[in-house]
This record gives structure tokens, sequence and C-alpha cells, in this order.
């Protein structure tokens, strides 16, 4: 094992890298499974369930045992397959699911006892005593299970998202997909290749075929040069498609900064692209499989192909004396390359009847037992033996819209269905088309087809001469000689034993085989193995492997990290922020903020002295009570509303009337779903005789406004009515309290008494001398109150403004608690009343909904099961004893009555302490509720362990007439 | 432009638009845009295309934006579109342009709305491709769109190769900005 002439490395460079602390060299172009074999190192790994010790497979995404653990610290990343790490100087990479050491693993105790660990041993063996499933078995398979472990640190990359946009994607820079791309590229359309190598070519360039007659290697080169100088080109190596979504996107993982120690700063690690295609190429090519035979997985057995891929790619002979098992002509090649490298290779071609019935070598192959066709049965002493069964089409991206493969007698594999996603096409050996020539062929004129597709005058393309020389495949999937364990899929360790007993106990269907053995899970999703399995349960059912069944592949291809899921939205940046107005303003004051949606809102403003929330909340509310308030309600939604027929789509939305209202008057709105469910309320404003401002909840501010430009669009386009929303165009501010209209006299420009300006007036104003503004004489505390409006440029200095007209009335700026607690003395619904489930009628507000009109919810909101007399209403509750505190999600029971649902008579909505009173209040929901006041109940809440005795009253703690807002 | 008791800020929290420059590109808030959405009634489309003609505002169609001498335009919607101004002579734009139109249109203020970034690079689509889903390359200079950035309904306007405008809500400017920002340090 060691390095030989030739490959594509740069041994003018010599990168440095560690692997299980162990210091090793390396070259440019090596992969970390290359220059290990490079250095001698065949085992690099422990198997799953048996920890059966493991060597790299193959040579690239498709690796079943060479998974390693790379980098250190909060970058450690498990689960990364050495056959495709790119190496660089510094590389740390360690070996996992093992311990204490990769070549001393106490956990191989489990192969031998392996008879215990059959295919469902799970199932079977955890079932009793029931009560130590959580105890006992869940934590030791917990403990035992996985392969790699996490950093459990924060992740210090940064990851991001993008959206690309092609005429064509093609997936798989091989001979078909360079040619594809050639002929795409050339003819001026816009394509983008994308490769998971980091060196595109494919097989190309792991082969020694001729293109052209030249290298394929180097006519590889020569394409990638060219179409790296189209303009309209773009070459995404490092970059795996995972995935084909609806309508022609598909989404890659390009690796922006794996190949090196970290990433720049300010770099992304990765990038999740989602690519718009209007068509797309499947060029993934074909991935070798074995023939199963007895200890098979012992390190130094590895695919045929990958074995000539170490020598002719990366100069690697992974053994000093090896052999190739092949059914097929293409194993052959493998032994024609490494002899011409002048390497022994000795041949066992199952078509002639000679077969590998046994290995040896623990930690490394050291022999072969061979049985001739003659019955003589053979030792050969070989350390690596290169295996090939035939060649699977790598179609798992044409199957991620459930498309079912199609079985080919010719290569004895599946290949993509025709047609398996709209506007795909798959070409060479992923469509089955196994030869060099055929690759080229079928590429260039997939390409042409779809530029015509296009309408794009597809360019020339001269197909240059290369290999076209057949499989001659003769299907043999494993060999029955011995008692010993085959393995079919090295990751999970399921043996032809384990398919064996799934057929024995009944799970024969392919999903139930997958599930009883895990077949094809984990990391390598059975790339290697799942035909094998099918093959396996074909023979042993007697049907054929279609009848068996097809191997189907959902995204991703090859393992995504998280990271690169959530892109930028982590941490801070999870989600975008909206900052009120004020924001700068309550910043300074050191206000308390609290997340409502996007929205940051004041929740309180401490003052000095104050050590308790509910010292801040109660300050507030009496002072605003006592003279002045103000607070920030720029969330609130705000749809303008305008056309001439605009009143009557209030009409039709609002449970009541609008259309009749005059202007400069606003007037309290209740929005119904269809099913006659409160869906929000708001006030609306008539600003003139066609324009109208509504406002609603600020959580229900988009679904309102996406609710009425259904209406608008979809119920109603006859109606002349134009929306636009304007929640964010003005700054809003409710001042509140006796000293409202003294402390606005001092802002607003015009006469705003009582007279000129009654209760539920609004108008256009100016303030300070001439900005304009708009004025609103609406209140949500029962205090005499406005909302006033300025552009959102003057929102700071109107905050500040206002501010200082209050200083001579001791105003203070309150937060959404002390608003919560307002509008709760004065018996306002909210949130936890619109809660989805409740009507007009249960929230007292059965009268709003008009008969006079039709309205969106109204027939509905009149069903026997929503009117009937002893449904829940809106009721306020105090506690008998006003030193009890009271729970929000309490439930009413009456006097005596059994904790049980039965019993259950309603809930407390909201509860708050009432500084006003002087001890805590709520509003909730009681059955019979409004004929109810007055009684003795209880509110019990199980989970707090609370039960309290309250009684039913008013929901109105506050000026019940009304008296106050109309002052 | 007034010159009013209460002083503006900018989205950002400036008192005069922020610029900030990352390799070749510049990131600059604008404040001296006023907009205003307008919407034909219905019916009216013919009398709104003809005032907005003697206006010398432009109506583009769906997904373009056109230049006037005084007034521009972008598409919203089916006969609606976004209007813009310079702020300091159409502060109150809807005081402006709704004698105009009378009962034909109905505008709306939409000034301080939104949050204006003007793009400034000579090569904008590798920015653009890692904020949004808008194919930049093929939608050249004259085509505006709708589209979402870090989650943010955003509007995307193609002024000229090399500049754009972004239109974000302004609640989220600093949001927007930070998206921005750290798409082009990702980038340069």
């Amino acid at each position: 094992m060691s390095r030989i002439t030739g490959g594509q490395i740069d041994r003018s460079k010599t990168l440095r890298f560690s692997f299980d602390g162990q210091s090793y060299t390396g070259h440019p172009g090596d992969t970390l499974a290359s220059a290990l074999l490079a250095n001698g190192v065949r085992l690099m790994g422990r198997s799953f369930k048996y920890h059966r010790p493991r060597g790299p497979f193959s040579a690239g995404s498709e690796e079943p045992n060479a998974i390693v653990q790379l980098h250190n610290g909060a970058r450690q990343e498990p689960n990364t397959r050495a056959t495709t790490a790119e190496l660089f100087d510094g590389l740390a990479a360690r070996s996992q699911n093992c311990w204490p050491s990769l070549k001393f693993d106490a956990m191989a105790i489990n192969d031998r006892l392996s008879p215990f660990f059959a295919a469902g041993f799970y199932y079977k063996t955890f079932m009793w005593p029931a009560a130590f499933w959580e105890k006992v078995y869940e934590p030791i398979i917990r403990r035992a299970a996985g392969l790699g472990s996490l950093s459990v640190a924060d992740d210090p990359d940064e990851y991001d998202k993008g959206f690309l946009h092609c005429d064509l994607l093609i997936i798989g820079a091989g001979p078909a997909g360079l040619a594809a791309a050639l002929v795409a590229g050339r003819s001026g359309a816009r394509v983008i290749l994308a490769d998971e190598d980091f060196r595109m070519g494919g097989r190309l360039n792991a082969e020694t075929f001729e293109i052209g007659g030249g290298s394929g290697a180097d006519w590889a080169a020569a394409a990638v040069a060219e179409l790296a100088s189209l303009p309209h080109v773009r070459l995404m190596p490092r970059s795996t498609v995972i995935g084909a979504f609806d309508h022609g996107i598909y989404s890659a993982v390009e690796r922006v900064s794996d190949h090196l120690t970290a990433p720049m700063p300010g770099k992304p690690r990765q990038i999740l692209w989602r690519i718009y295609a209007a068509r797309a190429i499947l060029a993934a090519g074909a991935v070798e499989r074995p023939i199963a035979f007895e200890n098979n997985d012992r390190p130094g057995i590895m695919l045929a192909g990958a074995l000539r891929a170490y020598a002719n790619r990366w100069g690697v002979a992974v053994g000093s004396r090896m052999a190739v098992f092949t059914n097929n002509d293409d194993g052959l090649r493998t032994a024609v390359d490494l002899r011409s490298k002048g390497l022994q290779v000795a041949i066992i071609d199952a078509r002639l009847g000679d077969v590998v019935i046994d290995a040896a070598g623990r930690l490394g192959l050291k022999s072969l037992t061979v049985r001739r066709a003659s019955g003589q049965i053979e030792t050969l002493p070989v350390d690596a033996l290169g295996v090939s069964g035939g060649w699977n089409p790598n179609l798992n991206i044409a199957s991620n819209h459930r498309a079912r493969p199609v079985w080919n007698d010719q290569i004895a594999a599946f290949v993509p269905a025709p047609r398996s996603i709209a506007g795909l096409v798959c070409v060479g050996a992923a469509a089955g088309q196994m030869s060099t020539h055929a690759a080229l062929q079928s590429g260039a004129a997939a390409a042409a087809q779809v530029m015509s597709d296009l309408a794009v005058t597809p360019a020339v393309f001269d197909l240059p001469s290369a290999e076209d020389a057949p499989l001659n495949l003769t299907p043999l999937w494993y060999i029955a000689a011995g008692k010993g364990r085959a393995w079919i899929d090295q990751q999970n360790d399921v043996t032809v034993k384990d398919v064996k007993l799934a057929k024995q106990e009944g799970f024969v269907s392919v999903e139930h085989l997958k599930r009883y053995t895990t077949l094809g899970m984990a990391t390598d999703q059975g790339k290697t193995g799942n035909v094998l399995g099918l093959a396996v349960m074909a023979e042993l059912t007697g049907k054929t492997i279609p009848q068996t069944g097809t191997t189907m592949y959902r995204p991703p291809y090859t393992p995504v990290p998280l990271g690169v899921l959530a892109g930028r939205s982590r941490g801070k940046d999870f989600r975008p922020t909206r900052h009120t107005p004020s924001h700068t303003w309550a910043s300074e004051q050191g206000a308390v903020f609290v997340e409502v949606g996007m929205w940051l809102r004041t929740q309180w403003l401490p003052r000095d002295g104050e050590t308790t929330w509910r010292q801040s909340v109660d300050r507030e509310v009496l002072q605003t009570r006592a003279s002045v308030g103000i607070c920030d309600v720029t969330t609130l939604g705000k749809v303008d509303i305008q056309g001439s027929d605009a009143g009557l789509l209030l009409d039709r939305v609002y449970a009541n009337g609008f259309s009749m209202l005059a202007v400069g008057k606003v007037r309290y709105g209740l929005m119904l779903r269809e099913d006659g469910v409160v869906m929000d309320d708001g006030t609306t404003a008539r600003m003139a005789a066609n324009e109208y401002v509504m406002t609603t909840t600020t959580a229900n501010a988009v679904p309102v406004f996406r609710h009425l430009e259904y209406c608008r669009q979809v119920l109603w386009p006859d109606l002349d009515v134009q929306l636009i929303s304007t929640t964010e165009a003005w700054a809003q501010f409710s001042v509140a309290g006796p000293n409202a209209r003294k402390l606005l006299a001092n802002v607003v420009d015009q006469d705003i008494s009582n007279d000129a300006f009654p209760y539920m007036a609004c108008g256009a104003i100016t303030v300070f001398g001439g900005l304009r503004a708009r004025l609103f004489r609406i209140s949500f505390s029962g205090e005499l109150a406005y909302e006033i409006a300025v552009p959102t440029r003057y929102g700071d200095a109107m905050i500040r403004a206002l501010v200082d007209a209050g200083r001579a009335f001791d105003a203070v700026v309150y937060g959404t608690e002390s608003l919560g607690v307002m509008r709760v003395e004065k018996g306002h619904v909210a949130g936890n009343e619109l809660n989805g489930q409740s009507s007009a009628l249960n929230m007292g507000l059965g009268k709003m909904v008009s008969r006079k009109k039709d309205a969106i919810g109204m027939v509905l909101s009149q069903r026997a099961g929503m009117t009937v007399e002893t449904g829940y209403r809106l009721v306020g509750v105090k506690p008998v004893d006003p030193t009890h505190s009271l729970t929000a999600g309490a439930h009413f029971l009456a006097t005596g009555a059994a904790a049980q649902a039965g019993n259950d008579a309603g809930w407390l909505t909201s509860v708050v302490h009432s500084p006003h009173l002087g001890h805590a209040i709520a509003l909730g929901y009681l059955k019979s509720g409004d004929a109810r006041m007055g009684e003795r109940l209880r509110v019990v809440n199980l989970l707090a362990g609370t039960d309290v005795a309250v009684e039913i009253v008013s929901p109105h703690f506050v000026d019940p007439e009304g008296g106050r807002v109309r002052g | 432009m007034a010159d009013f008791v209460l002083k503006p800020l900018s989205p950002l929290g400036h008192t005069t638009a922020h610029i900030t420059t990352i390799g070749p590109l510049t990131i600059a808030e604008n404040t001296a845009v006023a907009l205003a959405s307008l919407a034909s009634r219905l019916g009216q489309a013919g009398d709104v295309a003809g005032i907005a003609a003697r206006l010398g505002l432009p109506l583009p169609v769906a997904g373009h934006c056109a230049t006037g001498a005084v007034y521009s335009a972008f598409w919203l919607g089916p006969q609606q579109w976004m209007v813009e101004a310079p702020f300091v002579s159409h502060e109150d734009i809807v005081a402006q342009l709704k004698p105009q139109f009378g009962e034909a249109a109905s505008i709306t203020e939409q000034t301080d709305a939104w949050v204006r970034f003007d793009l400034a690079a000579p090569d904008l689509p590798p920015l653009l491709e890692r904020l949004c889903n808008y194919d930049l390359r093929k939608h050249g200079p004259g085509c505006a769109s709708r589209t979402v950035i870090e989650h943010l309904g955003c509007y995307l306007v193609h002024r000229a190769f090399g500049e754009i405008t972004l239109l974000g809500p302004r609640s989220s400017a600093r949001s927007l900005h930070h998206a921005l920002m750290t798409a082009a340090n990702s980038l340069y």
C-alpha cells in the first residue's frame, strides 16, 4: 500500500493531517481516504451494530464504512465520509463508534454475540418486562446507538441560502453531464452544472479511457475550461444536488469552505441553493454494487471501481497483492489498470464459475478463500480485493417524486422511469447507458432536445470517439457457501442471514424488509446495498426483483448539516424584528420589551426605585386613570379602504354596519369567520365619503388584510374597492386619561373640545403648527382617550413631544401590561377572548350582529349550537377574599363539585391585578354567565393546585356607565 | 419641504440617510422620495391613464417600473401602482395627486410605510441571488417586482444595470439592513 505514479494530486505540495491523533501527510487533490490509504491505513471505522473493523468500501459519496469525525471543538462534525472529505493542511479526523480505540474496540463483543443481535432483536428482546423499557433498555440502547457524537457547542460557522435560475440544470459533471453542458453552453443557454466532487469529470478522473484519442481526464479538464469561459454557464463543483421539488425546483448544497481549515471571516461554510430550472438533466452516473460473500466487509475489500479509482486518480495502490472478483467486464478493467501499473492482480471471474467464499484478516484483509469452477478450494494471500457485481444507475433524484424505477435486464439494475419528474431527463449511466460513448451521446442529445424545447438553436457538438463496450454482466448477488455472515448493507450490518430471517418471519415487502432489518437506512441510505437486499429477497421468495419491490429515495441525496438548512435564520437573526416608532426613546428610558409577533413592544417602563414589574404597571395604570398616559399603538394593523363600494365591503365583512357611518366618525367593528366565530375586532374610521381606515388587532393585521383581499378579489370582484396596508406609514399613539384633551391641546392645532371633537370622532388634523396628522377619539382603557397618528418618520419626535407636553400633567408612558390591565378593568375582549372558538354572543356582543344586512358569518352565527342560552357568556370575576390571586385558565366549578370535566362550567380567559380595585380581577367564559351575576363559584386550576372562591360580576369593573370616555 | 417642529428620523434611526459601503457595493438609505399608491377605481382605468399622461406620471405594465420628470412609478397589481416623487416637493403627495385624479382613483400615502435602500454595484446579481428569489439577470433595468427578503415582503425596482432600489417594511429597516450587510460581507 503506497503511492504509485500518476494521479491527479499535486505532489509538489505536502499537506499535514491527523487521524486518531497520528500525523500523516498527503497532497492537494487527495481525499482523506486516499491519503490514509497512501499512508497504509486501511482501518478507518467500526460498523454500526457489530463494531466490525471497516475500511473504505468506495471512493465516493456512497461510502458506507469509512465514516469519521472531522475537526475539533465546536466544529466537530460526526458521520463524515472519508472518501469525499477533501484533504487540507491541518485536517484533524478521528474514528467513531469505537472505544477505547479503533484497533481495539471493546464494543466488538457485539460481534461475538451476533446470534443475539439478529434483525428484529430489539422487538423481541426488549418486550419484557415492560417496566424495564424506560429505565433500563432505552438508556442502554440510546448510549449504544448512533455513530459519531456532537460537540454540543454552538456551531461557530455561518451558512447562507440563495436562489439561482437557469434554463438547464445539469446534475453531475461526468462525460454525460459535460457533453450536455457543452451543447447547452455553446448554444447560449443559461446553464448550471453542479457536481458533488471538488474536481469535475466524474468517472473520467478515475478511468484510463480515451476520449477523442486522448485521455478522458484531459478531455474533461478541457471541457470544464471551455465551460468556465462561457458567460452563461455556472460551474458548481463541491455542490450536491440533494433533491428535486415541485415545479422545476432543485436544492443544492455548495460546500464553500469545507476544504479550508475554517471559513474566511464573514464567509459561509456552506450555501443552500434553491435552483429554479426550466429543464434539468440528471447525469449522476452509477454506483457499483458488491457481491455478498462471507466476511466480505474486511478492510481492504472494496468496490472494484474504487480500487482502480484510488490507483488512477489518487496514485494509491491499496494493496501489494490484489485481486478482483467480478461478474462483468467492467470489473476486469480494474485488473487491467492495476496490472498496467505493475501491480499484482488475481482475477476471480464469477462468469467462469470462480467465486470468493470467505475472507480472512480481522483488521485488514489477509487472504481470500476461493472456490474454483472445478470445486477446488484455494486460499489466495491478498491484501486488497475489488468486487464488482454490476452498476446501479444513480437514479435517486429521479425518484424524488415517487416515480418507481423500472428494471432493466440488460444491466440487471433499476433505471429511472421515463418522465419520472416533469422537465427532467436522465442520461448516461444514470439512465443505464453504461459506456462512455453512450454517456457522451445521450448527454449531448438530451441537451440538444432541451434547447429545441426552449426555442434555442442547439450548437453543433462533434461527438468524440470513446469506448462503447458492453458490460457483459451475468447477475450474481451473493455466494451461498458456509455458515458465516455475508454483508449486504455494510453501514447497518445487514447480512444475507438477516434478509432470510425477515423473509422467514413474513417481512417480505420491501418496506417491511427495510424497517425490520434497517437495510438502506443511515447516512449512505443503502446506495450500495439496497438492490442487493432486494435481489436476495427475490431469490428467497422465488419472485423477480421488480416483483419484490423497487428502491425509492427521498431527499436529501447525501446528509446535510442542519446549519445549512437554517441558513442565516438562527439565534437573534432567527426572524426579523419590527421596531415601533418610539423604540429608540423607550430604550433610552430603560423600557422592558416584549415580543408580540415580530414586534418589540414596550411592556412596561420601570422608574428608579421600582423593583418589581407590578410596581411599574400599577403606577402606569393608576396615573393614566388619575391624569394621563401615553402608549405606542402603532402595531395595530391599519388598512386603507377606498372606493365607492368601500362601505358595502365593510358591511359584508363586519357583523355590524358601516355604510351608514357618518364621515368623521369611528365605529367599533366585529369581524366573523364564515362559521360565525369571531375572527377579529377593531375600529374603523370614515375619513371621507369613499375612504375608511380600518384598524385590526396587532396579531391579526396580516390575516385580516389577506381576508379583505380575498373578499375583494375573489368573492366580490364587482365591488369598487381598493385596499392597501398603512400600518407602517403612521406612528400612532394612544393618549388616555382625564387630562388627555388638555395634553393634546398643546399638540393639536385644531379645536378638540368635546363639542368640536366628540367621542368616536375622527379626522385629519395638523400638529405643532402644520404637520399633517390624524386623530381618533377612541378608548380601550375606559378613559377619555384619543389615538393620534403622524407620518412615521416623525414618530420618534412625536413621543418625545407628547412626553414633554405631558410633564405638566405628570403623564406616564405605559406599556402592553398596563394596556392589558386597563382593558380587563373596562371589560374589553382581546386575544385571550378572541380565541378562535367564541362567538359574538359568547363575548356579550351578540347585539352587534346585525340582522338588517348580510355579512360573512352572520347566518352561521345563528346556528342552534351557537345561540343556546346555556352557552358561554363573558363575565367579570373577582375573588371572594380580595387577598386571593387568580390564575388564567382556571376552570369554573360549582361549590362542592368535583374537579372533573363533567362539572366544568367555563374558564378564566384573562387575569390581572387591578390597582384601581386593589385586588385580582378576571374575565372568563361561564355557561349562562349573563344570568349568574352575583353567584359564587370556585375557579380551580389543577395544574397550579389552586381552588379559589369567586364572585361573578359584570365584566365592566371601571366606569360601567361609560361616562369617562364621553367626558 | 416644510420645516416642522417635529424632526424626522430615517428608518435606520439617523437624522440623515445612512450610507454603507462594502467592497464594490453601496447601500444607501434614501428618505428623499415620497410614495403613494395609486389604484384605478372600478371602470376608471381610461380616465386614470389620461390623467396620468397629463401629469407625466408613467403607469408601467405588470412587473415593470418607469421614470418620469417628476413622477415615477412601478407596478403593484392590476390597475395599481406605487408613485414616486421628490419628497422635498411632494411630502404631502396625496394632497397633490388627489385633486388631479378626483374620484377616478384611490390614492394612499405610503412614504413612511417603507424603508428605501438604493443598492449600487457593478455586478448586483450575485448579491441578489443570496437575498431573494428574483432573477435579476433575466429581469433587466425597467423591471420591478414584489419579493421576499429575510422573510420580509419587499419591492425590488431595477433602475439600471448596477442600480436597484429595495423597499422593505419600515419597522424592520434594521433587520433588512442587517440582511443586506450580511449577504454583502459573505460575498465581498
